[in-house]
């Protein structure tokens, strides 16, 4: 594939990038990593990848170009490429996925000076992790819904209810918090808080997914106290600012960071040599024509989704700023899943041996990988909400609700 | 070579873009276009179709030079690459404009490869406001760039050129043909003797399309026999990605005009856009259409910036292109009910575009074969 033309500059970093993530490239773990890092359950995990973290932010491969005061390195139109070494050099994911790809974005969109202050350094240190508090046992697509009550008592605000589905709930020193400040107006009575997670009246408890593995969890509030100054925006503004925090999540948002382990195109390119190293009735899979138009079709997709990432920043010709960045959670997600399920396709029956059986290819990792799919089509924002936010943002069809 | 990072869309080309779709916005191409299909509806009864295009626009569209686009300066031409020609496809294709200037902009490019004198005068020629178009199918219309029907022998062709687009609207003709040395590319003019040109009765009603009978017509050489076949493969990219731009254009249009209809149709006391059976396969048409549109500026410019890397990027454009035709079409006129099936509806006019553009150069399928060859 071919490079995009860069200022003189940015190859110079670039260049920097590779040779620093060569030479800084952290060895291996005791027991492996989990395939994502919000699956991340062990300390000796914790510690290994806020370690690394912390290590590519003194580089200067997070917060590359964000102003110093904040704890950026204040350069410009060099994070893309630092993003994009990262996922190349195919090192450890960052472990504070959630405070780089939503506290940041949503902090410096609608924080007080003192807030984004006080809290982006830490979470570029991975000194403070970061969770998520917006989905509710009875709040899921429609988050509106959510019920936990935000009681002003003088300068503080008393919280009590519950929330679920909390990736890295259990390491987190810090929240992302919506509450309910008005019972009788659903979208203008929530409001957005800045929640520590060392409350006393703060219970975490784990929930394990289809895999078996960990890594997100109910949590309960009971009385926690929380300074108005932890408060993000206006009272009753919380709708607003969980939509901003929600478009990061949804790959629209202006990154800090690459957050994620493996490209697209790398995991393609891992399918197709599955197929060429996988051997049925004495051909290898590839050779088949069915299985190669598949494969094809695929690659094909994930080709579009890095060719729409690119287009996303020609203005002439990217049919509006909203429209292609809206759409890259549903593609991507499903794209992802697509992808998996081939994956497991091309190995027959062998994709039944799951991780640790010792003739599982690759360790059980596509059976894994397929299932952790998932969370992408279902988590911030299922698909089918994406298409409705599509249909309604984009092409100007009335709200479903 | 390396790509710029905005596909080499630069403001020249957006303005050309914009120029040209401002053009045909006041034009309403189908609207002139409905005169010309009274009384051919009747596929059994009525009266035979001609290659329509509106010859006034024609010219004012020669006068502001984008029948020029592709042609090199040398030979009188603007000289501008496939970014630019692809820009111009889209909107042809949102306007579903019948024009003799798609495959102009073809040849343009087939003739760019051959690097003759022969060709070079052609290129002139088209410089000049003339009309070009490729006749290089035999009947089996097998995609493959080897599979003429016609001979070419001491200076003239016999044989049969199938499936030739637009034939009805071109002055000339790039045939290509069999000889003793392999194939070879000819040029022969509409009017000459010894070539009987034979309308298909097709589908499509934005396009014609014919047989080229020749018995014995006078042909120039455009390349050396032998040389007919790589020319071909090397301007393939070129004819993919415009054919792929064409239907990037028309599923735009399908999208914004069935999401348009779900606004305002009422069923259920409601605009049938409020129920997701509808609002959620109309975003997948545009999740299509925008990976295609994505695909084809990305295959573009990797012809006139990185060709070594064209073949494998025109073979995914047209890929995704050839697929979004057949999606867009269908849910276009399966989310319009009953109106979408009618005649009258322009939703029929597009769909019969796309399922014809669809297997140009061959379809999703055939692009991913060959796109295998490459990985």
């Amino acid at each position: 594939m071919s490079e995009t033309r860069l200022s003189n500059e940015q190859q110079e970093f670039q260049e920097f990038c590779r040779r620093w993530l060569a030479e800084n490239r952290p060895g291996p773990t005791k027991t492996p990593l989990p395939q994502a890092a919000y699956e991340v359950v062990d300390e000796e995990h914790r510690i290994y990848l806020s370690e690394w973290q912390a290590k590519c932010y003194e580089a200067g491969l997070i917060a590359t170009d964000l102003a110093t005061e904040y704890g950026g390195h204040g350069h410009t139109g060099l994070q893309q490429i630092a993003s994009a070494e990262v996922h190349r050099a195919k090192v450890p994911y960052f472990i504070n996925w959630i405070g780089l790809g939503m506290t940041v974005p949503t902090l410096l969109a609608h924080g007080t000076e003192d807030q984004k202050k006080t809290f982006l350094p830490p979470i570029f240190t991975a000194e403070h992790i970061w969770c998520q508090g917006f989905s509710e046992p009875g709040a899921g697509s429609d988050l509106a819904s959510l019920q936990t009550s935000a009681e002003k008592q003088g300068d503080h605000w008393i919280i009590n209810g519950s929330k679920v589905w909390t990736s890295l709930g259990h390491f987190a020193q810090w929240m992302l918090l919506l509450a309910r400040d008005d019972k009788q107006n659903k979208y203008g009575g929530i409001t957005y808080f800045l929640a520590p997670m060392a409350d006393p009246g703060i219970t975490v408890k784990p929930i394990h997914k289809m895999t078996g593995e960990s890594g997100f969890n109910e949590v309960f509030l009971d009385q926690v106290k929380i300074g108005d100054h932890l408060r993000v925006d206006e009272v009753g503004a919380g709708w607003k600012v969980a939509m901003s925090t929600l478009t990061s999540e949804r790959g629209a948002g202006v990154g800090v960071g690459a957050v994620a382990g493996e490209s697209p195109r790398l995991v393609m390119q891992q399918v197709i040599n599955l197929a060429k190293d996988t051997i049925r009735n004495g051909k290898s899979v590839w050779d088949d024509p069915i299985w190669r138009d598949r494969l094809m079709k695929m690659y094909e997709r994930t080709e579009a989704a890095i060719q729409n990432a690119r287009r996303t920043r020609v203005k002439a010709i990217n049919g509006g700023a909203m429209r292609i960045p809206l759409q890259g959670k549903v593609a991507g997600s499903e794209i992802s899943q697509d992808l998996h399920h081939l994956a497991l396709g091309i190995l027959g029956l062998s994709s039944s041996l799951y991780t640790r059986d010792t003739h599982a290819a690759d360790d059980g990792k596509w059976a894994l990988g397929y299932m952790n799919t998932y969370t992408g089509t279902i988590s911030g924002g299922s698909s089918e909400i994406q298409r409705n936010i599509l249909g309604e943002r984009v092409l100007g069809m009335p709200k479903t609700k | 070579m390396s790509q710029p990072k905005d596909f080499g869309f630069n403001e020249d080309i957006s303005m050309l873009k914009e120029t040209f779709a401002k053009f045909l916005t006041e034009k309403q191409p189908i609207n002139m276009l409905r005169p010309s299909l009274e009384g051919t509806e009747d596929p059994y009864h009525g009266a035979t179709r001609v290659g329509f295009f509106d010859k006034d626009t024609w010219q004012q569209m020669i006068q502001l030079g984008w029948h020029a686009v592709a042609v090199p300066e040398e030979q009188g031409g603007i000289g501008m690459g496939l970014v630019a020609a692809t820009a111009l496809a889209e909107e042809i294709g949102r306007f579903a404009l019948p024009t003799p200037l798609s495959t102009t902009l073809q040849a343009c490019f087939l003739l760019r490869e051959l690097k003759s004198a022969g060709a070079d005068q052609l290129l002139s020629q088209i410089a000049t406001g003339e009309s070009v178009g490729l006749a290089i199918y035999g009947q089996q219309g097998s995609l493959n760039t080897d599979s003429t029907d016609v001979m070419y022998e001491a200076g003239t062709l016999t044989g049969t050129s199938w499936y030739v687009t637009d034939a009805q609207k071109l002055d000339h003709f790039i045939v290509a043909a069999n000889s003793e040395n392999g194939i070879g590319l000819f040029k022969v003019s509409a009017n000459q003797p010894g070539i009987t040109l034979e309308p298909d009765r097709i589908v499509d009603l934005t396009r014609d399309q014919a047989c080229l009978v020749f018995s014995g017509a006078q042909a120039e050489t455009l390349c050396d026999p032998g040389h007919g076949e790589p020319s071909l493969k090397a301007a393939l990219p070129a004819l993919l990605t415009l054919i792929a731009a064409d239907i990037a254009g028309a599923a735009e249009w399908q999208l914004q005009t069935t999401a348009d209809y779900a606004k305002v149709r009422q069923q259920f006391d409601r605009p049938i856009g409020f129920f997701q059976a509808v609002k959620h396969p109309i975003v997948d048409m545009m999740i299509q259409t925008d990976a295609t549109r994505s695909l084809v500026y990305n295959a573009a410019c990797a012809f006139d910036f990185d060709k070594d890397d064209a073949p494998r990027c025109a073979h995914l454009a047209k890929s995704s292109a050839s697929d979004t035709a057949s999606l867009a079409s269908q849910c276009s006129t399966q989310l319009h009910g009953g109106i979408g099936f009618t005649w009258e509806a322009d939703i029929q006019v597009y769909h019969k575009r796309q399922i014809h553009s669809e297997f140009m150069f061959g379809d999703g399928t055939w692009q991913r074969s060959k796109l295998a060859e490459l990985i």
